[in-house]
């Protein structure tokens, strides 16, 4: 068995853990329903007050939150503390236009961190590591909340962010970075550049890499694991919930281990909200109970997935997700990006009144995820000059690149040239293989 | 001399331009002048036809997008230097030429047509008929 962070909750009995859990749950649903109306209404509908929540076997009774709610009350009008403190926001797509807005209080950046920083421990990392961060730092949670997990081990982090392939292999070799972090797509492309940087993976001090914010399969850990010459280790998250370090691989590699001190996961049915049984797939729901700016209960993510609460070989107790099989909604994830189809309509919108005829072709070419945007030329685009279309080709581009956060190719196409379908159009072709 | 000419949408891929004229022959619609910009990802097929108006009616039947544009046809004599006068004549006025494509009479007459797309087109019209300039009549 290797090291924990904290061995401790890491390790505690089933019993602990639900003690802990119901008492933090009280405490949350109490401060929910007291600051947050979006949860006061939604408790009144139902006749719930926060004292029937007696223990965390009452969970089911309480109601589910859905990103709606969230662009409901965008942007700060589900925060459940004053603005005083929070201290800091952070945003991910949303289905059209708006983003997704989360905030954390002190103790929120503290709690995040230190899950981050398990789920370091657990890929073999300690505080004698330099710590190489390849996620885009922004409002984006991949980049700051690696950061701040790998400063609360107290490793020594390398905010390298995305990009720039050449200078990221110089600091692999000259900074002697030992753990990567960075999505599993991006560092299986950096293995494959090692070659024509006159490297090998030899010449390199990486030991492992923690790869999240997309999904990948057992074959690209294998990859990656041959190319780089490092093991290669999971990581779950997502903003609503804290963002990266919700769930964390282990050197048993047989599902993510869940912070249940401070999230408790249930797994749905996805049509009806019944909670389904250990093993069963189903969607995945997430309650905050330690977070004081943003604790969302029973948050659908829309992740499709079963739970395993046996006990780990590594020795820990916390309950383990498998691998995400898919979502119960048309989001994509592209170079680690959250797309909607949708938000391309809404782009296209702004072009014509109605939005003309267009699909998603997404691959994967030399490792990177490639995003192409088919759409359908119609007369109130047409122009007899070149520039003219060129023109809107541009507008497009440059308002999809602004709308969708990665840059797109767009391709204008003959009308009628785009499948029609009886139901509900089929606006993406995905030719990547991804399970 | 003022001329309708029909733009057509033609996107790159092997075999679209074939089928468009295909279309076109099929319909019986003679092409009197013609000319492509190409560009990496599509291209505009521009045709002069003699009935534009009922040529564009069909081609927008058929699913293709198509429109209209007003150029200027103008007869040139067939000896070299005419094409390098008529473009100064425009160049010293200021009128700016969007792009051109030059095509041949059937009536076998020894001279050459160019069409132009300029912006500013009754402007250039009465310049170049100022200068004795004329243009056959297509449509």
């Amino acid at each position: 068995m290797g090291e924990y962070f904290n061995q401790k909750i890491e390790t505690a009995s089933r019993d602990e853990l639900s003690a802990i859990q119901s008492e933090r749950l009280i405490k949350t649903v109490k401060r929910v329903y007291d600051n947050v109306k979006q949860y006061r209404d939604k408790m009144d509908a139902i006749g719930l007050k926060p004292e029937d929540i007696k223990s965390v076997s009452d969970l089911s009774k309480l109601p589910f939150t859905y990103k709606q709610d969230l662009r409901d009350t965008y942007p700060y009008g589900m925060f459940a503390c004053d603005m005083d403190e929070v201290v800091r926001i952070h945003a991910s797509s949303g289905t059209t236009g708006k983003q997704t807005v989360v905030g954390y209080t002190k103790n929120d950046i503290d709690m995040w961190a230190e899950c981050v920083a398990r789920a370091i421990v657990s890929a073999g990392g300690s505080k004698k590591d330099f710590i190489h961060v390849s996620y885009g730092y922004g409002l984006f949670t991949g980049g700051l909340g690696v950061h701040y997990g790998a400063e609360k081990l107290g490793a020594k982090v390398i905010p390298s962010g995305t990009g720039n392939t050449s200078r990221q292999l110089q600091i692999f070799k000259d900074f002697g970075s030992n753990i990567l972090c960075s999505t599993p797509s991006y560092a299986l492309y950096l293995g494959d550049s090692l070659a024509e940087h006159g490297l090998t993976k030899e010449d390199l001090k990486l030991k492992a890499g923690i790869f999240g914010a997309e999904p990948w399969t057992e074959n690209m850990r294998k990859e990656i694991e041959s190319r780089l010459g490092i093991k290669a280790y999971d990581i779950y998250g997502l903003s609503e919930v804290a963002g990266p370090g919700v769930s964390y691989d282990c050197e048993k590699q047989n599902g993510l281990h869940v912070n249940e001190d401070h999230f408790i996961a249930e797994i749905i049915n996805p049509e009806t909200g019944e909670v389904l049984p250990a093993g069963s797939a189903g969607e995945l729901v997430f309650t905050c109970i330690s977070k004081e700016a943003l604790p969302l209960i029973r948050y659908r993510t829309k992740d499709i997935t079963s739970l395993n609460y046996e006990t780990c070989g590594c020795g820990r107790t916390f309950v383990r997700m498998n691998r995400v099989t898919g979502r119960s909604d048309d989001m994509l994830i592209i170079r680690g990006v959250n797309v909607f189809p949708s938000q391309v309509e809404s782009v296209l919108l702004t072009i014509n009144e109605t939005a003309p005829h267009y699909v998603l072709i997404v691959d994967r070419i030399n490792n990177l995820d490639t995003l192409e945007v088919q759409v359908e030329m119609n007369e109130k685009m047409f122009s007899d000059q070149v520039r003219g279309i060129e023109h809107v080709e541009n507008e497009i581009s440059r308002k999809l690149d602004s709308v969708l956060g990665i840059s797109a190719r767009v391709s204008l196409v003959e009308p009628n040239s785009i499948a029609r379908s009886e139901g509900k159009a089929k606006r993406v072709i995905d030719k990547r293989k991804l399970v | 001399m003022i001329t309708k000419q029909i733009s057509v949408f033609v996107e790159n891929r092997p075999g679209r331009l074939a089928e468009v004229t295909e279309a076109i022959a099929k319909n019986g619609i003679n092409i009197r002048a013609l000319s492509i910009a190409d560009t990496t990802h599509f291209g505009i097929l521009r045709i002069i036809v003699e009935n534009p108006n009922e040529v564009e009616k069909m081609l927008h039947d058929m699913g293709m997008t198509v429109s209209i544009t007003s150029v200027l046809a103008v007869k040139l004599e067939d000896r070299p230097g005419s094409l390098a006068e008529v473009l100064k004549l425009l160049a010293d006025e200021n009128i700016t030429i969007e792009y051109m494509y030059a095509f041949i009479s059937k009536e076998g007459i020894k001279a050459a047509f160019v069409v132009m797309r300029i912006e500013e087109d009754l402007r250039a019209v009465k310049l170049l008929k100022d200068h004795g300039y004329e243009g056959p009549s297509i449509n």
